[in-house]
């Protein structure tokens, strides 16, 4: 990748719930929440993001694709036939909304790899993500913005009822959601470039700008992933992708690693632990998310909430019965929830982890 | 006695194995079906008897400080690097860069050595490095030497004696050949002169030695002459820089 | 003996009516440019250096060193420094030699880098009242770790890490060896790397026993001499560092004359008293880079597994080297760029030989990373840091470290003259006579350099805090927080750097 790009720069609000029993719950409870906060975007980008609905093609990878032209349309086509078998083609389905006039053709596949493509012990999560990277840094005019499964994203430019009411959010259920609503500082017009940024079953929204984008970017290149965003998100997803799902190490690991303790508090604690923390930062040092920021990653097994270790951005989150919230205010998780039974701000660099129970 | 079989094991294993040894406090180690394995008796300190049964790897002996190697058979290059004190017996032939540094102990090798044997050697308050070659050697024998006793004996050898370039840099200790030597074969700094009364005291020592390590007779090897090989310029590059 | 025709570089002038023939003139300079003539002081200007010693240490202000008016002519391609050492070369027939970093023009691509600053969009942060790290960890690194948990329920690394050398900040002191500065000067570094918790580098001369103390903050170099190389010393510090090449001569041995030899130097490195220490040009161990491999793990072998760091000098093919360097075993690369500097060194080679350490570093971080093997070693970048400035950019364009030689120097007195190689230094630095070296009292100057790590920690915390991130390891290798001013698209492309504006 060359270094002469031009960085995506944006502020925003998120949101974000899930029901341990794996209750799946209506779109429009997360948009009603997100919608609470339109003033932290600015209309230029918004989106949700679900586990759970799919649950006919629950076995399939799920791809968000979209295009900008027929042409590109057919080539990607040729190359998944040629690599997936394809359960089933359908376009996204969309209402028209006034403000979005115009927007890219949106098309979902339910796919899975063929196995004489996978080459050698090569696993079928490895092979997808190839496909993601390839046709997002090398097709022009076709960019994957969802591939997990049972899950889906759905975003856009636009403001987050605008958004919600193109992509027919009201219309799912599922058991995790999370949502995002956007402040770009730069010349809008990408679809791509709203949140929530996803590969294979993780999903990410962000808020804040992450300065050390520059090492993290890196740093990953140095792992194969090429990063075409360009934006802060992209970078999370990525990095959470390369240490839990490729260096197995556990979520609550992987944050210590992406949002690590201070030096004088390593220092303070006892000697195993103590050995475990500096490992982490002498080895994932350039893995660490510096800078002002708040993150809700979803996975197919939980939700998690995390934010920087000097507590830049804010993050609040809620527990009522089996669902827990997350969000960037009180009052967004009160406009879905009134009564939880418990409200508390996680302490910096704390993540808030919560899994589905089987 | 302890034995250690080399076969198969990697040099970081085998030389960990014999360091434990070394330290239990065996007087006397032999390792059999030695192949290729690098770094034996590297850093070692103590005055263990350790026989090589095989070609030893490179780097024997590196940094050595006390312990006594005998090598059955040929060994390879960059023996006794910077090695301190101490023996290494090569009762075949030895490779190129022997002695590199060494400040201590001694290298005797029955048989021909390669280049640059010898190179930089250095000695220190009482400390003499003393390498024996009992066949011949290629160029640049005694390169930069600094200190120490190096001696050529040319043993029933075939080829010619030494290479080109001998004591190229040298501007300390002695090189003993056997034999005569073609001044065109030096490097500008050496001198070659006959040997006086104290010369044969150290060359009688140190051929005394090497004869018992390997059964020889020293009045065979006196039979023929010495020259004496010295630095005769303190100052070889005075003139080379303008202050 | 006729007078030289290479015009003396400087004019060492008395005010007559301000000198009160204190002599601390004669009694300061090394070079024995002042005398006395029964009534006044004597001057031979020939032999100034511009050091300043007599200018600091006049009581009068009576003295004053100009640079000496009378030039050749002025001429845009035939430089004075062309026309005197012709006239040198032509008087003596030797090589004219030089001390200190090169001075030549050549483009200083550190001032052509800008660092960024938040605004808005990312917040900077208070660098005195809230945390900011600069810790950092020499050593190589696993790709990743493997954590377990243990019953009762803590986390357990499952494998130990490599050894790592712990920095307070990311910088250490280069190395200079006993022979080429003073005993004094090396006391002045391990002090002050002890107290600033970083390292010094013992260079090739060996380990003086006054500076055992210090252990646990050097790092002992073998070079091709392998002076005052034993097992113990090889032992006695955090790691050792193989030197295979130095920015101001690549390619380039060394030669201490024995007459530079006296009985400490001697000892310490092993050697007797008086005799020549030749540091030949290669490592006679050394042809290739298996060879390297075969020393690296020699000395790992002989030391337990400390970490062994690799010194090379910038050259054109750098990436390629250092990419074998790390492939051989090493777990640190310190990379000397051509500005670094030198006790002696011919000026020809110094001057024309070798690259920059802002184009080798960026393209030896990158090659790393293109091979993937960016976190097998450290790369320690060295060669002309004048600033905090240049440590932050050095590490943005992906150093774990920078090493400082001529800045630690200077704390001591030095001027940068450039006579180091005279062995008369005025200041007791690059010198072993004793007389000068007892000038330079080591506690003193330590806590001169100590200041000097502090002040450079300050700023450092000052340049985190207003690119937005607490922690140094959030910099290192950060080329999107640098931009380019003034410089081509080529450099900038070498470089990872995006032009101002954009």
């Amino acid at each position: 990748m060359n270094h002469n790009y031009q960085k995506d720069i944006s502020g925003c609000g998120l949101t974000g719930l899930i029901s341990r029993k794996r209750r799946r719950i209506s779109g429009s409870e997360i948009v009603k929440s997100l919608c609470l906060m339109t003033d932290r975007g600015n209309g230029l980008g918004a989106g949700y993001a679900a586990y759970g609905i799919y649950p006919e093609f629950k076995d399939f990878y799920a791809f968000h694709i979209m295009y900008d032209e027929p042409s590109v349309k057919r080539s990607v086509e040729e190359y998944l036939k040629a690599n997936y078998h394809i359960e089933k083609i359908e376009e996204i389905p969309t209402r028209a909304v006034k403000a979005i006039p115009i927007s890219p053709m949106l098309v979902r596949y339910f796919v899975s790899p063929l196995k004489e493509k996978l080459s050698g012990d090569q696993q079928e999560t490895d092979f997808v993500v190839n496909t993601v990277m390839k046709v997002n840094s090398e097709i022009d005019g076709a960019y994957i913005f969802s591939s997990g499964k049972n899950m889906g994203a759905f975003k856009g430019v636009g403001n987050p009822s605008e958004i919600a009411e193109f992509f027919r959010i009201d219309e799912y259920e599922g058991y995790i959601w999370t949502a995002h609503t956007r402040f770009p500082t730069n010349t809008p017009g990408w679809w791509g470039g709203a949140h929530p940024f996803t590969l294979l079953d993780w999903s990410i929204v962000h808020n804040g700008e992450i300065s050390s984008y520059g090492i993290n970017k890196r740093y990953l290149e140095m792992y194969g992933y090429k990063l075409t965003l360009l934006t802060d998100t992209e970078v999370a997803a990525y990095l959470l992708d390369l240490l839990i799902r490729r260096h197995g190490l556990s979520i609550p690991v992987a944050c210590l690693a992406l949002a690590s303790p201070f030096w004088k508090n390593i220092d303070q604690r006892d000697a195993g632990e103590k050995e475990v923390l500096t490992a982490l930062r002498q080895t994932y040092g350039s893995a660490l998310l510096n800078g002002p920021f708040s993150i809700l990653f979803g996975h197919s097994n939980g939700l998690v909430g995390i934010n920087d270790r000097i507590k830049l951005r804010p993050l609040v989150a809620a527990v009522k019965d089996d669902v827990t919230y997350m969000a960037s205010e009180e009052s967004a998780i009160r406009a879905i929830c009134p009564q939880p039974e418990k409200v508390w701000a996680p302490r910096a660099g704390e993540p808030v982890i919560v899994n589905l129970e089987d | 006695m302890v034995e250690i079989n080399a076969s198969g094991t990697y040099y970081k294993e085998l030389n960990q194995k014999v360091r434990e040894a070394v330290e239990k406090g065996e007087k006397e180690i032999v390792l059999k079906n030695v192949n290729g394995q690098y770094y034996i008796g590297d850093g070692l300190r103590g005055s263990s008897t350790i026989v090589i049964e095989g070609v030893p790897g490179n780097d024997l002996a590196a940094f050595m400080d006390g312990p006594t190697l005998r090598i059955k058979s040929n060994a390879q290059d960059n023996i006794s690097n910077t090695m301190n004190s101490g023996k290494v017996i090569v009762e075949g032939n030895a490779g190129d860069v022997l002695g590199y540094g060494m400040r201590g102990g001694k290298l005797h090798i029955r048989g021909d050595v390669g280049y640059r044997v010898g190179i930089h050697m250095k000695g220190n308050k009482k400390q003499t490095p003393t390498i024996v070659v009992g066949g011949t050697a290629g160029d640049f024998f005694g390169e930069y030497m600094a200190g120490g006793v190096l001696i050529l004996l040319g043993l029933d050898s075939t080829g010619p004696l030494v290479g080109d370039y001998l004591g190229t840099g040298m501007h300390g200790g002695t090189i003993f050949v056997r034999g005569e030597v073609d001044k065109k074969l030096c490097g500008a700094e050496v001198g070659i002169l006959d040997l006086d009364d104290d010369d044969q005291k150290v060359l009688k020592d140190a051929l005394t030695d090497y004869c018992k390590d390997f059964g020889l007779k020293l009045e065979d090897i006196m039979k023929k002459g010495f020259k004496k090989l010295i630095p005769v310029s303190s100052r070889p590059y005075g003139n080379l820089y303008a202050y | 003996m006729f007078k030289s025709l290479a015009p003396p570089e400087y004019l060492a002038t008395i005010d007559r009516e301000k000198c009160i023939r204190c002599k601390r003139c004669i009694q300061n300079c090394g070079w024995g440019v002042y005398s006395w003539g029964g009534d006044k002081i004597l001057i031979d200007t020939f032999k100034c250096v511009k050091c300043l010693r007599c200018y600091h240490y006049c009581p009068e202000e009576a003295i004053e060193i100009k640079d000496n008016p009378t030039k050749f002519k002025q001429n845009a391609y035939w430089s004075f420094n062309n026309i005197r050492n012709i006239k040198k070369q032509a008087e003596t027939g030797g090589i004219p030699l030089t001390g200190m970093g090169s001075d030549m023009p050549y483009p200083i691509l550190f001032d052509n880098l800008l660092i960024d600053a938040c605004q808005v969009t990312n917040p900077s942060i208070d660098p005195v009242r809230e945390p900011m790290e600069l810790r950092t960890y020499l050593g190589k690194k696993p790709s990743n770790i493997k954590v377990e948990k243990t019953k009762d329920g803590k986390l357990k690394l499952s494998e130990p890490m490599p050894p790592q050398i712990k920095l307070d900040l990311p910088i250490i002191f280069s190395p200079m060896s006993y022979g080429s500065i003073s005993l004094n000067a090396q006391k002045v570094l391990a002090t002050a790397a002890k107290a600033s918790g970083i390292v010094m580098n013992t260079g090739e001369g060996g380990l003086h026993e006054d500076l055992f103390p210090y252990k646990g903050n050097i790092i002992v170099q073998v070079a091709s001499g392998r002076f005052g190389v034993n097992p113990e010393y090889l032992n006695a510090g955090v790691a050792v560092e193989i030197k295979i090449g130095q920015g101001a001569k690549p390619g380039i041995g060394g030669h201490l004359p024995g007459e530079k030899i006296p009985l400490e130097v001697a000892r310490t490195r092993m050697i007797p008293v008086g005799t020549d220490a030749i540091s030949p040009a290669p490592q006679h161990d050394i042809y290739s880079i298996e060879d390297l491999r075969q020393l690296i793990y020699a000395i790992k072998e002989t030391t337990n597994y400390k970490p062994v760091s690799v010194k090379i000098a910038a050259v054109h093919n750098v990436a390629a080297i250092a990419s074998g360097v790390v492939r051989a075993g090493a777990d640190i690369v310190y990379i000397d760029g051509f500005r670094g500097g030198t006790g002696a060194a011919p000026s020809i080679i110094r001057d024309h030989l070798g690259i920059p350490i802002e184009h080798a570093l960026a393209a030896v971080d990158d090659r790393l990373r293109q091979e993937g093997i960016r976190n097998e070693a450290s790369i320690i970048a060295a060669g002309g840091i004048r600033s905090s400035a240049d440590v932050a950019k050095a590490i943005a364009l992906g150093a774990d470290a920078v090493g400082i030689g001529t800045a630690a120097l200077i704390t001591m007195g030095c001027t940068t003259c450039g006579k180091c190689y005279t062995g008369n230094c005025s200041w007791g630095i690059t010198t072993q006579r004793p007389e000068l070296t007892a000038r330079l009292d080591p506690e003193v100057y330590a806590e001169r350099l100590t200041n000097l790590i502090r002040a450079w920690s300050h700023e450092l915390k000052e340049i985190l805090g207003a690119l937005g991130i607490n922690s140094i390891e959030s910099l290192r290798g950060n080329r999107e927080r640098l931009r380019g001013v003034g410089l081509d698209s080529f450099t900038l492309d070498i470089l990872g750097v995006k032009p101002a504006g954009r």
